[in-house]
């Protein structure tokens, strides 16, 4: 046989198979099943956001300094600000005192890498996280409350007392994310990834 | 009781109960009101009351609201930042939504469903808002995994329960939408490798995930074994990672936001964070596998001849391969059954028919995940890390002390 006769052999063939194979599909409301595995590339569902509103909610500062506000605040506004808001959760300086157990956690401590509690001093990474913590959730029973010229003071503060930077220091979008952390050295990703070594 | 008996047969057979809690016999049956009687009445007229012989005496009626037995009391353990589930009281491996563990950082928010929205954007083709009911109009999935704080161990004495020891983790039954269906909507860049979620609560928390995590099996879930979650599990809407450490499972959820960088948080830095020799591991996700026989457990009693040990295993990185137990301390291990179906990243029941002679033992398990990763015991974890272990990622073997006279005991081990 040649190709053609086989061609016109096999099409009616395939014509009645496929006659077969869709009366077998089971139907719902006139459409075959599989229909539902089909998606749009887009529901539609939802609506864009305005620029007000990411910018109201989007409070997040990256290590970069991306997200540092305007504002800018100093170690001696700081020191009064943690007085006010801050101390009584942390203590007066904020360091562990033997024997006192602080609401909130010692922030201040020596800046060597194993010594203990862990602070600011001698724990966190970035000093960005600093900023970006004490806006989103300080001070404990009202949160959110602070200004940003504040939250730079407090953070000044806080990195002046664990002697991370001078006490004459005024902080800013421009120079927060400089900061470098004694403690950043220490920090590894994680390595563990399954399989038999304990790690 | 001749008087009551009569009353009910009345009440159930006859007589409405329209006409019942009209008043025209219960003003003169006290007892009988309380088939009918709000929650808080039949709190102190409850099961435990009940007569003698339940055979000759009509129950309780339908009610809006199911009950535990009052014989059955679990409870969650609260402390000022979390709460336990009881493990010990489990027998299989759903957690009731009124049990699963409890953790935040500023309490639970009230949030009204009508007004939450989740918002995208960053790295994205289009920042958009959704409200809840726009997520749930999405083709919604349902799994069942575990959630586990990744700081969820806890020793020292020998008075503890398996609640006690990592009652941090429970398992449910979750349903949402998979994230990676919101994120073709919303259309990620190329460049994005991260996100920040970010939830509703008082202290906004924060964390970074790698988006290679919501193309594999992120969702956004707003369903609890079967119904709406509950306010502390992150009503409406909360994150869904799993086998990824529970804090990033960000509850209460509001925002995404994509971005080529991790955001460092507090706690993913400050917490959640853990010394390995002169190091500090942090983005450790994956919860390795674990295993705890929850019976025979503190403060059980057990008799000697033939008893089921029964506990539960599991991996943030899949299924449960297999669960070994031992009855004699340790020197040897015997295979324990698997309840099926073994799900990936999910509690597994197991259980081992032992006869105990009655002479004193001790009593462990292990598992093996499906990466070929053994339980480590806390030796081996203080090999791998150090003395100075930190609270985070401790998921050591766990031995029981059965005594001669049946008390079961935990059996605390020192670390330095």
């Amino acid at each position: 046989m040649n190709k053609k006769t086989i061609l016109l052999l096999a099409c009616p063939i395939l014509l009645l198979l496929m006659s077969l194979t869709t009366a077998f599909i089971p139907l719902q409301g006139g459409k075959p099943l599989t229909d539902s595995l089909k998606r749009p590339a887009r529901f539609g569902f939802g609506r864009p956001a305005t620029v007000r509103e990411i910018a109201v909610w989007d409070i997040d500062v990256r290590p970069d300094g991306k997200g540092l506000p305007l504002g800018q605040g100093d170690v001696k506004k700081g020191k009064l600000l943690y007085a006010l808001k801050c101390a009584a959760c942390h203590g007066v300086d904020g360091t562990e005192k033997p024997g006192v157990k602080l609401l909130g956690g010692a922030l201040v401590g020596d800046t060597l890498a194993n010594s203990r509690p862990k602070t600011i001093g001698n724990y966190w990474p970035y000093a960005t996280t600093l900023f970006d913590y004490v806006r989103r959730a300080m001070p404990y029973n009202f949160p959110g409350s602070l200004s940003n010229d504040e939250v730079y003071s407090i953070t000044a503060y806080l990195l002046s007392a664990n002697k991370i930077i001078k006490a004459d220091v005024v902080l800013d979008a421009k120079n927060l994310y400089k900061v470098v952390m004694p403690a950043k050295k220490l920090f590894i990703m994680d390595d563990r990834k399954g399989g038999p070594e304990i790690k | 009781m001749g008087k009551i008996n009569k009353d009910l047969e009345k009440a159930t057979g006859k007589i409405s109960r329209r006409t019942l809690l009209g008043g025209v016999i219960a003003a003169a049956v006290l007892p009988v009101q309380s088939l009918f009687a709000d929650e808080t009445q039949s709190e102190t007229l409850g099961l435990t009351d009940v007569v003698d012989d339940p055979t000759k005496i009509v129950g309780p009626g339908p009610s809006p609201l199911g009950k535990r037995s009052s014989f059955e009391q679990p409870v969650r353990k609260p402390s000022d930042i979390s709460s336990r589930t009881p493990l010990q009281d489990m027998h299989s491996t759903i957690t009731p939504a009124d049990l699963h563990f409890e953790r935040h950082h500023a309490g639970i928010p009230a949030i009204d469903p009508s007004k939450h929205e989740l918002l995208i954007h960053g790295l994205v083709d289009q920042p958009m808002k959704f409200t809840l009911a726009d997520i749930k109009r999405f083709p919604s999935v349902t799994r069942t995994c575990f959630i586990e704080c990744a700081g969820n161990f806890r020793t020292g004495k020998t008075e503890m329960t398996p609640q006690d020891i990592l009652g941090l983790t429970s398992q449910s039954e979750w349903t949402g939408v998979m994230l990676s269906t919101i994120f073709r909507e919303v259309g990620i860049s190329n460049k994005a490798k991260w996100f920040l979620a970010e939830g509703s609560d008082a202290a906004v928390m924060t964390r970074t995930i790698p988006v290679a995590k919501a193309w594999d099996d992120a969702m956004i879930v707003y369903a609890q074994n079967g119904e709406a979650m509950r306010p502390e599990q992150g009503y409406p809407m909360r994150l869904l990672l799993p086998g990824f450490e529970g804090n990033m499972n960000i509850k209460w959820l509001r925002r995404i936001e994509l971005s080529e960088e991790p955001y460092m948080t507090r706690e993913e830095t400050s917490k959640y964070t853990y010394p390995v020799k002169d190091k500090i591991r942090m983005f450790s996700f994956e919860l390795d596998a674990r295993s705890i026989i929850t019976f025979p457990s503190y403060p059980q009693k057990v008799n000697k001849g033939w008893m089921e040990i029964r506990g539960i295993a599991w991996s943030g990185r899949g299924k449960v391969e297999k669960v070994e137990v031992s009855t004699d301390a340790g020197k040897t291990w015997q295979l324990a059954n698997l309840q099926e179906p073994v799900l990936s990243k999910a509690h597994t029941y197991f259980r081992y028919l032992w006869e105990w002679n009655g002479n004193a033992t001790e009593i462990l398990s292990r598992v093996t995940d499906e990466t070929g990763y053994l339980q480590p015991t806390l030796a081996q974890l203080v090999a791998a890390r150090g003395v100075n272990l930190g609270g985070y990622h401790m998921n050591p073997i766990t031995a029981w002390q059965i005594d001669i006279d049946g008390t079961v005991l935990f059996k605390p081990e020192t670390i330095k």
